[in-house]
Formats: structure tokens, C-alpha cells, sequence
């Protein structure tokens, strides 16, 4: 009889296992987003990582041996990215009759986004070389980091502010917009795709396809005016000081 | 269903492509989705890969796992201004998403009139 330990060896240089449990994981962590009534604070993206980082840790697992197996699930992300485009032709006569008013909440969110960043941050102490690493960071993570890169700031703690961001946007969305009591789904997902990009697009399509359908522009189009405006506004926005 | 990933694959890839050879500020895949979109608008038959597409779409919370997992690790990177941070990224995504969704809605109404 083979020893459990030799199993787990084998089993843990491939790439089967942390595939397995990334999947389970996120199934738990859907089933609770569902057994609580879909309650916002219940995110099952937060649940997922908050599992496996406890998993991680306890069998000593390191992420770049984990990653070898959740690669597959984040290559997904890339074809789904594209996949956005069908809700968008979908919804094509709602959205030509919604540019203008998308066009000037990119740029009210998106400048609201940078600016008050770096005002509460630089409030709260925050040091300076710091800042520029936060400018883009409700914008996806491979434009964010490439903008990070381009002012001279931190990439990798970039990233951690973009997942940040988006979790954090995800789950106060909802409750802020039915605290307001705005029902017009375009709007809702608008605002969510342009403050927490892909996660809160996700977020935006667990509650509407609509919704959905416009975070995934919000996302786009915020990608597209933050590559464009940050390298311009970061450094008088933190020179500012 | 191949076939619809296929494509999808195919447009990531053209929008690899183009992003890197002209040295765009755009990811792939983002180039991609606007290039699928023209696609669409120009072959309606193309449509067929809404069943695909819908499914990958659903389950697009899974797809941050494995990068949220990574972050994790990466914490420690927020050292003193851990606080600051949160702070920050708390306050200014609720004042994003709020003058977001008040600026749609004001243009709109505006314009509806």
C-alpha cells in the first residue's frame, strides 16, 4: 500500500490538484454567496482566495506551485474578456442610446477614482512614492500595472491594489445603489465597471445582464482614458503635495 | 462550443497581436473585445457564440481566483501604509461608483427630456 504522503507528492507536482481544489473552492464559496441570499458581503471571490490562502498555508503549498494548476482557470480570463462583446451586440440599441451619458460618467468616475485616492491616501499618511502605484487602481490589472510601470511606480503592489479595489467594489456596489434606490441597471453597472473593472463586471452580471453588459464598456472604456490621462495627471496629483 | 472558443480565442490572439505591434496602451484581450464587437456588427451570423460565451460570462468571479490568491501572499507589500490604503481604496471606490452612477443618471434625464 502506498503511503498517503507519497500520494500527496505525486498528486501535488501536478497541476490536477490545485485546479481541483481552486474550482471546489470557489463552488464553496458560490454556495455560500447563495445560502446567505446573495447578500453582497458574502462574495464568493473573496471566500474562494480566503480558503485557499488557508489551505495554502497549512499544507506549506507556495503560490508558484499552486499557480501551476489555477493557471488554467486565469487563462480563462482572457477569452472571457473577449467574450464581453456579445453582451454589449446584445444590448447594442440600449447602448447607442446611452453614449452620452456613459461617455461623461467615464470621466466623473474615472477622475473621481484617481483624485480621491490619492487625497484620502495622502490624508491618511500615506507615503508618497506609494501614491503613484494607487493612481490606476480601478483599472484591470494588465493596464494598471502597465501605467504603474510607465510613472515609475510599484507593479506588484499595483496588482494587490487593483484585486483589492475590485473585491471592495463588488461588494459595497450593490448596497450603495439600492441605498440610493437608483434602479436603472445601465447606470448601476456603468459606475461598477468603471470603479472595480472585471470584478465588479462580474459582480454586475450575478445581478443583471444589463448591468453586465454596460460594467464590461465601463471596464473597456476606463482602461482605454486612464492609460491615456494618468501618465498626466499622476504627477501633478501627487507633486501636488 | 469548440468552435465558439475558437473564435474567441482567435480575436484574443489578433488583439495580442495588434496591441503589441503598435505598442498600444490597451491589453489584448480588451483589443480583442472591441474588435469581436465590429465583428459582430459586421457578420450577425457570428451571434451563435452567445450560448459560449453566456457560460464563460456567468462564472466570471472564478476567473480572479487564482490572481486574488496570489495577492494574498502579497499583503506584506502594503507594510505601514496597510491602513492608508484601505482607507483610500474604501472611500474613493464608493465615491467613484457614486459619481459614476449620478453622473449617467443625470445625463440621461437630461437628454430624455
Amino acid at each position: 500500500m502506498t503511503d498517503v504522503a507519497d500520494i500527496w507528492i505525486y498528486l501535488s507536482q501536478g497541476p490536477l490538484l490545485w485546479l481541483t481544489v481552486t474550482l471546489i473552492a470557489y463552488g464553496i464559496g458560490d454556495w455560500a454567496f447563495r445560502a446567505s441570499g446573495r447578500k453582497p458581503i458574502v462574495n464568493p471571490v473573496l471566500l474562494a482566495v480566503a480558503l485557499l490562502a488557508v489551505v495554502l498555508t497549512v499544507t506549506g503549498t507556495s503560490y508558484q506551485t499552486y499557480f501551476e494548476g489555477a493557471q488554467f482557470v486565469h487563462f480563462m480570463l482572457g477569452p472571457a474578456t473577449v467574450a464581453l462583446a456579445v453582451p454589449l451586440y446584445t444590448n447594442l440599441s440600449l447602448i447607442r442610446r446611452s453614449l452620452l451619458p456613459m461617455l461623461a460618467a467615464l470621466v466623473v468616475g474615472a477622475g473621481a477614482a484617481m483624485v480621491s485616492a490619492v487625497v484620502i491616501a495622502r490624508a491618511a499618511g500615506v507615503a508618497p512614492d506609494t501614491l503613484l502605484s494607487l493612481v490606476p487602481k480601478s483599472v484591470t490589472a494588465p493596464v494598471a500595472i502597465g501605467i504603474t510601470e510607465a510613472l515609475g511606480g510599484q507593479p506588484s503592489l499595483t496588482a494587490v491594489l487593483v484585486i483589492v479595489t475590485g473585491v471592495t467594489g463588488a461588494i459595497i456596489g450593490t448596497p450603495i445603489f439600492n441605498a440610493l434606490r437608483i434602479t436603472d441597471y445601465r447606470a448601476r453597472g456603468f459606475a461598477m465597471g468603471v470603479a472595480s473593472h472585471g470584478i465588479g463586471t462580474a459582480r454586475a452580471f450575478q445581478v443583471n445582464e444589463t448591468a453586465g453588459a454596460f460594467a464590461g464598456i465601463g471596464m473597456g472604456l476606463n482602461a482605454l482614458l486612464t492609460a491615456l490621462i494618468a501618465p498626466l495627471l499622476a504627477p501633478w496629483l501627487v507633486g501636488a503635495y | 462550443m469548440i468552435q465558439h472558443l475558437t473564435i474567441l480565442l482567435a480575436f484574443q490572439l489578433l488583439g495580442e497581436a495588434i496591441s503589441r505591434a503598435a505598442g498600444l496602451p490597451l491589453p489584448g484581450p480588451v483589443l480583442g473585445m472591441a474588435l469581436l464587437f465590429l465583428a459582430l456588427l459586421g457578420v450577425p451570423r457570428l451571434a451563435a457564440i452567445a450560448s459560449t460565451a453566456q457560460g464563460l460570462l456567468a462564472h466570471l468571479s472564478l476567473l480572479f481566483v487564482p490572481a486574488g490568491v496570489g495577492v494574498v501572499g502579497q499583503l506584506d507589500r502594503l507594510g505601514n501604509d496597510g491602513v492608508g490604503l484601505a482607507l483610500a481604496i474604501l472611500g474613493s471606490t464608493a465615491i467613484a461608483i457614486i459619481a459614476g452612477v449620478y453622473t449617467f443618471l443625470a445625463v440621461a434625464r437630461v437628454l430624455d427630456r
